[in-house]
């Protein structure tokens, strides 16, 4: 029985950090990146590219987000907005902070 | 804003409207049989079919659900805890990774059933009421309903199930009471969802009677507008984004190409509000199952074509409200690519008035108890000529899912 909104309380995410997605969020790739279902919150996210999905799936086995980032292809340039999107993943409970 | 998006001008909703390989959630009722016989059931539910799916069945669908990686299932009716196999179903379900949310009118919500309810983080439970008095709601839902589903709330809350939902049909006789909803929801730590009243089922006899009208619409959208996301809708109110900035959710009409309902005996159509010959897809004991059905049924390929706006086309709201419910403008005898009978410019009104008295289609299947056509109690009929019902969709699968075109991601609570 999940608390009806999500999460709020964690800290901002920082790229330096290790992440991990939420061991009770599922993903299912799709044409336009992915579907990513929160069994806790019961929140559905859109993950809108393949690359973002690259990047959230790599997020366990690199040693930060930043890292995560470059080993899915993300270009200098966009890390920004890659960054940005990690940090509504973290916001909305979808991804956490694990330890390296 | 961040563009993380690659395909720069191909919106997600644009993706949805032409389908995915499997539903992001679907509707299962799993019995016609009811307890109750309430005016306006979408399903015309009250005697069990025979020819129900079987446990082994259920749970063979189950197996498909959770092989296309379907996140969840909306379980409804009828009433579906009236199925002795119910709760073995949904550990079947959760222990196959896919999670359950079900409606229910509270009958059986004993102490038992809601301290073990609170202790699972996959089964989310839906409360049916339609008035935030007992003489607003019985008068739609039977007598004694009111009572029940207060019962309920007050034993999930004693067991400490926070966050379950309070779901309200908004009618002509509880517009005026969402503050009251919304104050029992807090009471029980529910989340309140309103959903629109569609003419499906037993509802195609009593729409006249219990639409809003054009003013207590308008009160609604407002209402709503101001709630934000802590008020779910189902995204059942899309056609009211023509008033201005969309409701929370993805404003869409997903049937056939992100949701769809499986009915008792396996029939699968496009929405929860289409159940009709005219909508039925397949059956999921076809051979190749609900997968075939859901990827290769004429139908549903149909859905995901690009669809006339027809005499929408020239209105400049059309890309809000995207034409309103199929479902609706279909059991109202209007077509389906023309305006929602209760489009918010008034459009839907004059199509009704146009198409007169001709007949309008009549739900299939029926598994009322009783003959059909029940006087409801409260109603005050407007002065309107009398007119065939309309019907729409009520309980859209995709209830409280928003996006957010403006970052690389969008998300909503999924709960419906």
């Amino acid at each position: 029985m999940p608390p009806a909104d999500p999460p709020s309380t964690a800290a901002p995410f920082d790229p330096a950090r290790a992440y991990a997605l939420h061991p009770q969020v599922a993903l299912r790739p799709e044409s336009f990146g992915a579907l990513a279902y929160h069994f806790g919150t019961r929140r559905l996210s859109f993950l809108k590219s393949r690359t973002l999905l690259a990047v959230v799936e790599s997020l366990a086995h690199q040693p930060s987000g930043l890292a995560a980032c470059r080993a899915a292809g993300v270009a200098p340039e966009e890390q920004g907005d890659y960054e940005q999107a990690l940090a509504t993943l973290a916001r909305s409970g979808m991804i956490c902070e694990r330890v390296a | 804003m961040t563009t993380v998006v690659p395909h720069a001008g191909t919106r997600l909703v644009d993706r949805f409207e032409r389908g995915l390989d499997a539903p992001i959630c679907l509707t299962w009722e799993l019995t016609y049989a009811c307890n109750l016989a309430c005016v306006h059931c979408l399903s015309s539910s009250g005697r069990r079919d025979p020819r129900e799916l079987t446990t082994a069945e259920c749970r063979a669908l189950i197996d498909e659900f959770e092989r296309m990686q379907i996140f969840y299932v909306n379980i409804g009716g009828g009433e579906p805890t009236i199925r002795s196999d119910f709760w073995d179903l949904v550990d079947y379900a959760t222990e196959h990774h896919v999670g359950v949310k079900f409606s229910t009118n509270g009958s059986r919500i004993t102490e038992d059933v809601a301290a073990r309810l609170a202790t699972s983080d996959y089964v989310d439970v839906q409360i049916s009421l339609d008035g935030a008095t007992a003489e607003v709601n019985d008068a739609v839902r039977g007598d004694g309903s009111f009572a029940t589903a207060v019962t309920a709330m007050e034993r999930l809350a004693a067991a400490g199930f926070a966050g379950f939902k309070l779901s309200v049909v908004v009618t002509r006789h509880n517009v005026g009471q969402l503050d009251a909803f919304k104050a029992i929801a807090d009471r029980y730590g529910a989340q309140l969802r309103l959903t629109r009243l569609r003419p499906s089922g037993r509802g195609a006899d009593v729409w006249d009677d219990l639409h809003p009208t054009a003013g207590q619409q308008r009160q609604l959208y407002d209402w709503l507008v101001l709630r934000g996301e802590e008020v779910l809708t189902g995204d059942s109110f899309f056609h009211l984004a023509a008033y201005g900035d969309a409701l929370p959710g993805l404003n869409l009409c997903g049937a056939g190409r992100v949701v769809c309902l499986v009915d008792p005996v396996g029939d699968v159509y496009a929405c929860p509000f289409a159940i009709h010959d005219e909508f039925l897809a397949g059956n999921v004991r076809d051979a190749g199952g609900f997968t075939s059905v859901w990827r290769e049924s004429d139908l549903f390929l149909e859905l995901r074509e690009p669809q006339s706006a027809g005499a929408c086309s020239s209105c400049g709201h059309f890309d809000a409200c995207r034409g309103g419910c199929m479902a609706a403008k279909f059991f109202t005898g209007l077509p389906l690519d023309g305006p929602d009978p209760e489009c918010v410019l008034g459009h839907g009104e004059h199509a009704l008035d146009a198409r007169g008295d001709a007949d309008t289609p009549r739900p299939s299947p029926d598994h009322s108890s009783r003959p059909r056509k029940v006087a409801v109690a409260l109603t005050a009929r407007v002065g309107t000529p009398d007119r065939r019902p309309d019907r729409s969709c009520d309980e859209h699968p995709l209830a409280g899912f928003t996006t957010d075109s403006a970052t690389a991601t969008g998300s909503a609570p999924a709960g419906r």
